[in-house]
């Protein structure tokens, strides 16, 4: 096993780079000029000036291997620096990820970001699976059931119809009609009585609810689709036959075995926490890590949107190799070695 | 990666149908099997039915109604559904309803066309990957790339960077067009590819295809004339997936505000700028919504009517 993870690391490292890469050269292909929004008054010689100490006038893969250094060894090193002490180097004259727009190093900004997004989202990530696995579990075990048919034409509808969709008749009923929630997520309340709390869980119910409703949908018919693999086994009648309780048969027997599937798919499916929050985001207007993406893409902030698309990437390997070992671990059947 | 993600799919296996000679003896047709069986799945033929209504709609309505989409009347702002405007006007006196229909033509247009190009692509990589041994690993390495790219961001950056080129070289509208055409079409082949692989991978081990070898058929012939009528079905399959994809992802991008530019309506767009103006009049929130909605909701019920229409373990019962 470990032998394995060690080798799936190592492909991950090269595959890594390629995305790396593949970011970098759209960015730098694509006909883009940082001074482009600056007044017409600026004179070409001040322009190449700024563009010099954007450090633009060097060759691509000098840029490219410096911005790899600086988010590898550079960013990391300063992680430790400031959030443990421990300094390893010389921390302050370090070269560091600069926005092009707010001059600041790219990483605090995206730390700054992130509290946002994971309340938001990793919550309606949660509800989504708490709500998933026993509508899932009914639907299968009563297959064909009234409840199934409701069941399976909600999820239907639910993973159809887009978050921007629900999101906006939510806002609809709920703000507009009903004045129940705000319209807008305010970041800036600070939960520190219980006025302040009741407000913060007020206006976080429709965003988490709606991408709730979106994950769930796609969850529980995953979820029956593995409860019914299972029920036909073997195993199952074996249980019964036992004299098990038809309730220790569903949820000890059939249970564990279907989860191993579904708990792969939720790794898999963690990474869109974040770059589904892009649209989740806008809807309710979250200045979380999606919202700070388009800021960057519309402000063509191309350190930013570079270090931001290159971590969703990093997520989405990193949670593949887990999803990959989680699968191997839960299930005795699958050898790697 | 590739092992794993494969068997987690299961809610997406499509085995394609062996035992077609049975119901051949019978004097049955395939199609005619699969017809039969389609019918009996109630959404899948409501899907067809709402599917079809709102292709017509949006083809045949501009002609009837008869007001154009960008026509301006301030005298007309915010008005809520009347005779004249059925579905309203916006906040410079569009017509809702030809917007919508306007918009409709160009969401389905890029829905079929971003599958289409997401279908030939996959079909070929699956293909080769699966034909020829020696490029298996490294278009299923490529394949596991892609799936391992950040597509939603990656898409919005192309698009920003890239639609003032297109725009110059082409025209404001299709240049645009094309651009996220392209761009949906080439970040939505993968899972297209990767089943029909593993397809492909089967059949061609088959006693038909052994046959076709010994007698010196060429590797082309062999992939036209035996390979590919027996992986139709998943492609189909994935044919119907991949326009909910696109109009979804279509509709995503221009509700980020980068799509297509205001004065070419999409629904997505439509309904992106309508959520400005959400208190004043909710209508044009709405509509387009609930179209996107429909649209994709019936194409997924096709799918899963097709899916299993041409599983021949579940036909016939």
């Amino acid at each position: 096993m470990i032998h394995y993870i060690f080798r799936r690391t190592l492909i991950a490292i090269p595959t890594l780079l390629v995305i790396s890469f593949i970011i970098f050269a759209i960015l730098d292909l694509a006909p883009n000029d940082p001074t482009g929004n600056l007044p017409m008054t600026v004179p070409p010689e001040v322009r190449a000036k700024i563009r010099s100490s954007l450090g633009l006038d060097e060759p691509m893969h000098i840029r490219f291997g410096l911005w790899l250094v600086q988010f590898c060894v550079n960013e990391p090193l300063n992680l430790l620096h400031e959030g443990f002490g421990i300094s390893i180097g010389d921390a302050e004259n370090r070269t560091r990820i600069l926005s092009w727009a707010t001059r600041s190093p790219v990483v605090d900004l995206i730390i700054q970001r992130t509290p946002q997004t994971l309340w938001v989202v990793g919550l309606s990530y949660l509800f989504g699976i708490l709500i998933a696995i026993p509508i899932g579990i009914v639907s299968a075990y009563r297959q064909y059931s009234w409840f199934d048919q409701v069941g399976t034409f909600i999820s239907m509808v639910g993973f159809s119809v887009p978050t921007f969709f629900t999101g906006m008749v939510a806002i609809i009923i709920f703000s507009v009609q009903l004045r129940w929630f705000p319209m807008i997520y305010d970041t800036t309340l600070v939960v520190d009585s219980w006025q302040n709390f009741v407000s913060q869980v007020k206006q976080m119910i429709m965003p988490v609810a709606v991408l709730a409703l979106y994950n769930a949908s796609q969850l529980s018919r995953f979820m029956r689709a593995s409860i019914l693999d299972n029920l036909n086994l073997d195993y199952v009648r074996t249980a019964r036959a036992k004299g098990r309780s038809e309730r220790a048969v569903l949820l000890i027997h059939v249970l564990r075995n279907s989860l191993i599937p579904v708990v792969t798919l939720i790794a898999l499916g963690i990474p869109t926490i974040f770059s589904g929050a892009i649209i989740t985001e806008q809807i309710f207007r979250v200045n979380g890590l999606g919202q700070l993406l388009i800021i960057a893409i519309e402000g063509a902030d191309i350190p930013l949107v570079q270090t931001l698309t290159f971590i969703f990437a990093v997520l989405i390997v990193f949670f593949n190799l887990i999803a990959d070992v989680v699968y191997g671990i839960l299930d005795p059947r699958i050898r790697y070695d | 990666m590739t092992e794993n993600t494969q068997s987690t799919e299961i809610a997406g296996d499509e085995r394609f149908p062996e035992e077609e000679l049975e119901t051949l003896t019978q004097h049955r047709s395939l199609w005619g099997d699969v017809w039969r069986q389609f019918r009996k799945h109630k959404g899948a033929m409501a899907g067809v039915i709402v599917f079809i209504f709102i292709t017509l709609a949006v083809s045949l309505g501009p002609l009837i109604q008869g007001i154009e989409p960008s026509a301006i009347n301030f005298s007309e702002r915010n008005f809520g559904p009347t005779l004249a405007h059925p579905l309203g006007t916006d906040n410079i006196g569009h017509d809702t309803l030809a917007q919508m229909l306007a918009g409709g033509q160009v969401s389905l247009a890029v829905g079929f066309s971003a599958m289409l190009i997401a279908l030939l692509l996959g079909t070929l990589i699956g293909v080769l990957a699966g034909f020829i041994k020696s490029l298996d690993g490294p278009l299923m390495r490529l394949t596991d790339l892609f799936l391992a790219l950040p597509i939603l961001p990656l898409l919005l950056v192309i698009i920003l960077l890239f639609r003032d080129t297109l725009r110059t070289l082409y025209g404001p509208e299709a240049g645009i067009f094309m651009l996220i055409v392209f761009v949906i079409g080439i970040t939505s082949w993968m899972h297209t590819a990767r089943i029909v692989r593993s397809d492909v991978l089967g059949i061609k081990e088959r006693e038909f295809v052994i046959a076709a070898h010994s007698i010196g058929t060429r590797k082309r012939r062999i992939i036209f004339r035996h390979i590919l009528p027996n992986i139709l079905s998943p492609i189909m399959v994935s044919a119907t997936l991949g326009i909910a994809n696109a109009i979804i992802t279509e509709s995503a991008l221009s509700f980020l505000g980068l799509g297509f530019p205001p004065d070419f309506p999409t629904w997505g767009r439509l309904l992106y700028d309508g959520a400005n103006f959400i208190q004043i009049t909710p209508a044009r929130v709405i509509w387009p919504g609930l179209f996107i909605a429909l649209t994709v909701l019936s194409v997924n019920y096709i799918g899963d009517g097709l899916r299993d229409a041409l599983d021949p373990r579940l036909r016939g019962r």
